[in-house]
């Protein structure tokens, strides 16, 4: 833990506060139908035809059900749509390396997977995507899967800063607005800066490199059929082969990654993600690259503030945010620094710490901070491996991922799945105070708790539910190239990516089969759909209320025993679920490399 | 029924309670509480276990199924406690409820029926010693009546037609005179049958916040359902096959028992403590509203003041020595029998040494108040029928008209002074013998003792205090700033009360009011909170939801503070039982996984003794601390009125951290005592 990460870790941070009010009030006037912008003279046009083209009055706004059936709708058809690129490829232009109809099974997985936002892929984009079904098919949701998370926040924001009312805003305005005057534009500006480090956009072919040393790999053999040949043991059979020439990726990369990080998609545009030098060229792309992760999350919480008409409210949410954040980095990273003992034992280890799987232009420090960053926001871009990180440092991205994606979190979903804790927080604390719990004067009731309970109990499910069937199922296990805790962890890690819509995995679980493909799609569904509603119907329930003069006899959400509060209520209620589940995984497997065992 | 707070040990109870608790494992009861439910469940599977699992843990699982049954029993029990105390204040009740007979009025006759037949509307007749066979109200007579049976004061009370006083209760008792009665409730739904359900917890119902509560505890209950569920195949894949009982012991230990054990005990101790101070809480919602209320709507006179004013003072006129205004003044009042009367007599006494005389010594006779003349006084004989001297006090104007009928005349310096007291609040009695006016008399509403204080504490809660009274504005202004209220309002009629309730209430605030007259009625039913005075009308006992039988207005803040406490004490136990999981892990985790992986034998910090030692004190533990926290429970987390913030704060110290603290030490202990039995 060397003082050149103390020094950036806090250049990080204070680089997040300071672009957290700006970007807040950038979102609240383009949340606010109404609002004004910079874009105006050149965006206002286009906002008003597209309404025209789809039909939409903006004038007019929804109530919660409305609202929610508009979004359900649109990602409905979005991913029906999606589905049928990728089943059709075959027959849809721009498919220049013949690439076939994509089955059903990872279809089905892949529309879900970026209809969630979660950008989990079973596949590898170069082999398996004609460039019609990546441009068409996949990239505008990383757009639109980004905006419906912050409509979402932002129309459960609204329920809590009105009062005696029903509507909660315009789905499709919100949509659009927020795709219009804060992805693009910035996305625009964020690809230019990405240009300017060194990141490519072009429409060039793969160049092919000669390289200087051949290489000999041993792949499987494979008959006329392309079909694996298996030797007596059930084993494939491989052969060696000498690789003289490398294919470079080129293609329109800045502008991909752009979306994928402040859109907290995280879908690499090459499979090496952030570690490779093209999509990551320098330490200051790096940090770029993660302050785009955490802008838009972190502006929310300021949105909140100034919404509530209380900004003290929205930065202690930030501040508990942050709490956790700190708290996952520093974990992992002296998890990492600590390196592995067999290794040390060996004298092979690498003197800074655990170098396995990591890019060596970003070290330990910057592994472990955007390891960290990037399951704290959902959003599963890497630049380093989280399967070859220890076990501790390991168990905090799985862990960052199961608590639900609230620190700092997806593009809305953070803000929103925050706010079901700060509701859960103040029921309790509200009892304590010798009052029925208030919520920024508005009554917190049986429905309210039902419907916070509804959407953690599910988050539950889907996790505990799949990896506990995964775990002891044929199929489940056939996906599974490591042993021991280490296999639990990496099927744990997956559900949990999936219902948390982060997408990063645990390398290690081959994911493409048709089991995986069905599982692993329904849980990113469950995980982003079945929350959405119940907590859709909170909002619903919170715009209806009336709101309680404050008094002294309210106890206030923000300052530090709330802090402590909201932060007690994450650990308690969100977190020890997982435990049992963990102990087993990563933290048994912490104990045993202490004595000795890999896997 | 007699309200002293039952001892947390009384044998008369706990007897009963715990055949009581092995009744309630009716499985139909046990489903309405989740929590426990899951634990009875486990239980009995884990009972099961004793005669599957191998030769060699037996023993263990045989203890764990012990103390997961009685972990059941315990919460049983504390519910059972609860309802216990409250049965003993029903059984003294239905003493009261004897079926009498009852004489009816038919067609202007007198017919004995038995009081059970009465309907609505029947009109009876009661005499001394008769028992009232039914709720109504007296539409002839007057009478006094001994409410002891439901009030426990034994001093009688008076019941008159017409007015404000004229409801009385079945089960009640005619002294004197004789009254007619019209009956205004069918038997079965009378007042009485109504304090016996309450009391009994027959009618309970779970009050709003009590049903979020439980359906976080259920939710958090399914969560950790899942949680054990899915330890199975995870436990079967790592080649730790974790059986059944120790599943169920992980379980127990994690879903909230110690909250969902004690929930409804709770709650019934609320209404419990309310009925001690004498107040009849309709529902347990009105109980836990009053918790809530942030406005209280407090009449002046009873509430706020001595229910009379006093004399405080005296301001003779120019030329009139105060000894003299002083003597006349008590002259005056000598017959006078009236509170404000006698507080001049007293004054008088105190101030000059005047030593109250005997009518009779000095031939007086008295002139007493009427509502033509708005003075009273004495006229003097020294002998003869003519008054020699005629003294009177009275409102000014009426004295001015007295002495100016006389040929004296009114100085325009008592005029002011007249006009200065009104001004401070007081209340101006001008005294005049004869053409002479001598001065004038102060009379002050006296502000109860300590009121000013309980308002600052209010205040300091968060509530807002307005009182309410007839008085004209300047006179409410002057008592308003006296008594510390944060707003008042004057020259108050009944439709202003309801107004301003309305008004609060659509700000968002919650409000509570006392009550006793029929007009009152609309207000107290509109209010949030409305306690109706025993003394009052049928009707505003009728609108209320909450009935105090000592009639004492003052008590409100006593609710007001019993609310709090239950929710309180909900709160806390919420956050102790959530806060006891991370001790609970470390002591079951472990030993979950020292069968199979004995490297992380570190994670054992509280170094139990063994696998099964740690099991067990956990389990043991989880029941242990359902039983020692009954008494917290039934008393209520210790309430002091402070601010929200600091109450917090207080609270998650002793019962978050505590919560997190404690069960580290207890489960140690536990470990140490049953390894030196050779338990585990």
């Amino acid at each position: 833990m060397e003082t050149s990460g103390w020094i950036q870790l806090a250049i990080f941070l204070i680089a997040l506060a300071l672009i957290t009010k700006p970007m807040g009030l950038y979102l609240t006037q383009v949340l606010d139908p109404n609002g004004r912008t910079w874009f105006d003279p050149v965006l206002r046009p286009l906002e008003r035809g597209t309404y025209r083209v789809m039909g939409v009055r903006p004038d007019q706004e929804h109530n919660w059900k409305q609202y929610t059936l508009a979004m359900l709708a649109f990602s409905l058809v979005g991913c029906v749509f999606t589905y049928a690129i990728l089943r059709l490829q075959n027959l849809l232009p721009l498919n220049p390396q013949r690439f076939a109809a994509v089955n059903p099974d990872l279809a089905f997985n892949t529309a879900a997977s970026f209809t969630t936002n979660t950008n989990w892929q079973n596949y590898g984009g170069e082999s398996t995507m004609s460039y019609f079904s990546q441009m068409v098919g996949l990239a505008f949701h990383n757009f639109v899967s980004a905006a419906t998370g912050i409509a979402i926040a932002a129309a459960l924001v609204r329920a809590i800063a009105r009062h005696s009312a029903q509507t909660i805003g315009n789905f499709w305005v919100d949509l659009v607005r927020v795709t219009y005057y804060v992805l693009l534009p910035i996305c625009l500006v964020l690809a230019v800066f990405l240009v300017s480090q060194g990141m490519i956009q072009n429409f060039k072919p793969y160049t092919k490199a000669t390289l200087v040393e051949p290489m000999k790999v041993q792949v499987e053999k494979k008959n006329d059929q392309g079909e694996t040949i298996k030797g007596p043991d059930g084993k494939a059979i491989t052969e060696e082969q000498t690789i003289t020439e490398q294919s470079i990726v080129q293609g329109p990369m800045a502008s991909q990654v752009a979306i994928k990080m402040l859109g907290t998609n995280g879908g690499g545009y090459v499979n090496a993600n952030a570690a490779d030098p093209f999509e990551n060229p320098t330490p200051l792309s790096n940090l770029v690259q993660m302050l785009s992760i955490f802008a838009i999350g972190s502006g929310l919480t300021y949105y909140l503030g100034r919404m509530v008409k209380n900004q003290k409210h929205g930065w202690t949410v930030w501040a508990a945010m942050v709490t956790l954040f700190l708290g996952g980095v520093l974990l992992c990273w002296w998890a990492e620094s600590s390196g592995n003992p067999i290794h040390q034992h060996l004298g092979v280890a690498a003197a800074d710490g655990n170098m396995e799987g990591k890019e060596v232009r970003f070290g330990i420090f910057n592994s472990a901070l955007f390891a960290t960053v990037t399951t704290d926001a959902s959003c599963g871009a890497v630049n380093s491996m989280h399967d070859s990180f220890t076990a501790l440092g390991g168990l905090v991205p799985l862990f960052n991922i199961q608590l639900g994606e609230i620190i700092i979190g997806g593009t809305g979903a953070g803000l929103y799945g925050i706010l079901v804790f700060v509701v859960l927080a103040v029921f309790i604390a509200g009892l304590m105070v010798g009052r029925t719990p208030e919520y920024l004067g508005k009554k917190i009731e049986a429905y309210d708790v039902k419907m916070a309970m509804l959407s953690l109990l599910i988050l539950a499910i889907s996790i505990l539910g799949f990896s506990g069937w995964a775990i002891v199922s044929k199929w489940g296990l056939a996906g599974l190239n490591n042993g021991g805790p280490h296999g639990l962890s990496e099927i744990l890690y997956a559900f949990s990516s999936g219902a948390g819509n982060n997408g990063s995995a645990f390398a290690g679980l081959s994911g493409n089969t048709p089991w995986y493909n069905t599982t692993l799609g329904l849980d990113m569904l469950f995980g982003r759909f079945l929350m959405i509603v119940p907590i859709m119907a909170l909002a619903g329930s919170l715009v209806q209320k009336k709101v309680a003069p404050a008094s002294a006899g309210t106890f206030p959400v923000h300052g530090g025993t709330f802090l402590i509060l909201l932060l007690g209520t994450v650990i308690l209620i969100g977190a020890l679920n997982f435990l049992p589940a963990l102990t087993l995984g990563p933290i048994v497997e912490h104990f045993l490399m202490q004595g000795g065992k890999l896997f | 029924m007699t309200q002293k707070p039952a001892s947390l040990f009384d044998w008369n109870i706990i007897g009963p309670a715990i055949a009581d608790a092995f009744k309630k494992l009716n499985p139909r009861l046990m489903v309405k509480n989740p929590v426990m439910f899951v634990t009875m469940v486990g239980a009995a599977l884990t009972t099961v276990g004793i005669f599957t699992t191998e030769s060699a843990l037996r023993g263990f699982v045989a203890q764990l199924a012990i103390w997961l049954w009685f972990t059941v029993l315990f919460a049983n029990f504390a519910e059972a406690v609860a309802e216990g105390r409250g049965k003993a204040q029903a059984a003294s009740l239905r003493r009261a409820r004897k079926d009498t007979m009852a004489r009816r009025l038919q067609n202007g006759r007198e017919v004995k029926v038995p009081a059970p037949i009465l309907q609505k509307g029947d009109l009876v007749v009661c005499e001394a010693g008769d028992t009232i066979p039914a709720d109504g109200d007296v539409i002839e007579g007057i009478a006094s009546v001994d409410e002891a049976a439901i009030t426990g004061e034994s001093a009688p009370v008076i019941r008159e037609s017409g007015g404000d006083r004229s409801a009385v209760t079945g089960g009640t008792r005619v002294l004197s005179d004789r009254i007619v009665i019209r009956i205004t409730a069918d038997k079965g739904a009378g007042f009485l049958d109504k304090m016996i359900a309450l009391v009994e917890g027959a009618r309970r119902q779970k009050t709003p916040n009590e049903i979020a509560l439980t359906i976080l505890l259920a939710a958090l209950t399914f969560i950790f359902l899942l949680v054990c569920v899915t330890l199975k195949p995870f436990g079967i894949y790592s080649g730790a096959a974790f059986s059944i009982p120790v599943l169920v012991a992980l379980l127990v230990c994690l879903i909230p028992t110690t909250i969902g054990g004690l929930l409804s005990a709770i709650g019934i101790a609320g209404m419990d403590r309310v009925l001690q101070r004498n107040v009849l809480a309709m529902s347990g919602r009105a109980v836990e509203a009053a918790g809530d209320v942030d406005v209280l709507l407090l009449d002046k006179t009873g509430t706020i003041t001595l229910g009379n004013r006093m004399a405080v003072g005296f301001h003779p006129a120019p030329g009139v020595e105060p000894n003299d205004l002083a003597a006349s003044a008590q002259l005056s009042s000598l017959a006078d029998e009236t509170p404000e009367g006698r507080s001049i007599v007293v004054l008088a006494k105190e101030k000059f040494g005047l030593r109250a005389r005997e009518m009779h010594e000095l031939e007086a006779t008295f002139v007493p108040f009427t509502a033509q003349t708005r003075m009273s006084g004495v006229d003097l004989h020294a002998n003869g029928t003519q008054p020699t001297m005629r003294v009177r006090k009275g409102a000014a104007e009426a004295v001015r008209g007295f002495v100016e009928s006389a040929g004296g005349m009114f100085p325009q310096s008592v005029a002011n002074t007249v006009d200065e007291i009104s001004h401070r609040g007081g209340t101006p009695l001008v005294v005049a013998s004869d053409m002479m006016t001598l001065g004038t008399i102060e009379l002050k509403d006296v502000v109860k003792g300590g009121i000013k204080e309980r308002f600052a504490q209010l205040r300091k809660m968060g509530i807002k205090t307005v009182m309410i009274t007839g008085d004209n504005p300047l006179t409410a202004a002057a008592i308003a700033a006296e008594a510390g209220v944060d707003d008042f309002m004057a020259q108050a009629t009944p439709e202003q009360k309801l107004k301003r309730i309305r008004h609060e209430q659509s700000e968002g605030h919650l409000v509570a009011m006392t009550g006793d007259g029929t007009n009152d009625a609309p207000a107290l039913a509109q209010a949030d909170v409305g306690v109706a005075m025993n003394t009052g009308t049928q009707a505003a006992r009728e609108a209320g939801n909450m009935v105090d039988l000592d009639s004492n207005p003052t008590k409100l803040l006593d609710i007001v503070e019993i609310g709090k406490q239950m929710l309180i004490t909900r709160g806390s136990l919420t956050t102790f039982s959530i806060a006891n999981d991370v001790a609970k892990y470390f002591a079951i985790i472990p030993a979950m996984l020292m069968v199979r992986f004995s490297e992380v034998a570190p994670l054992n910090i509280m170094h139990l003794h063994s696998p099964t030692s740690a099991i067990l004190s956990a389990v043991i533990f989880n029941a242990l601390i359902i039983i020692t926290l009954i008494p917290l429970a039934l008393r209520g987390v210790a309430y002091k009125p402070m601010g929200a913030l600091a109450i917090l704060q207080r609270n998650l110290l002793i019962y978050g951290f505590g919560g997190l603290v404690v069960p580290f030490i207890g489960i140690k202990l536990i470990d140490l005592i049953i390894t030196a039995l050779h338990l585990a």
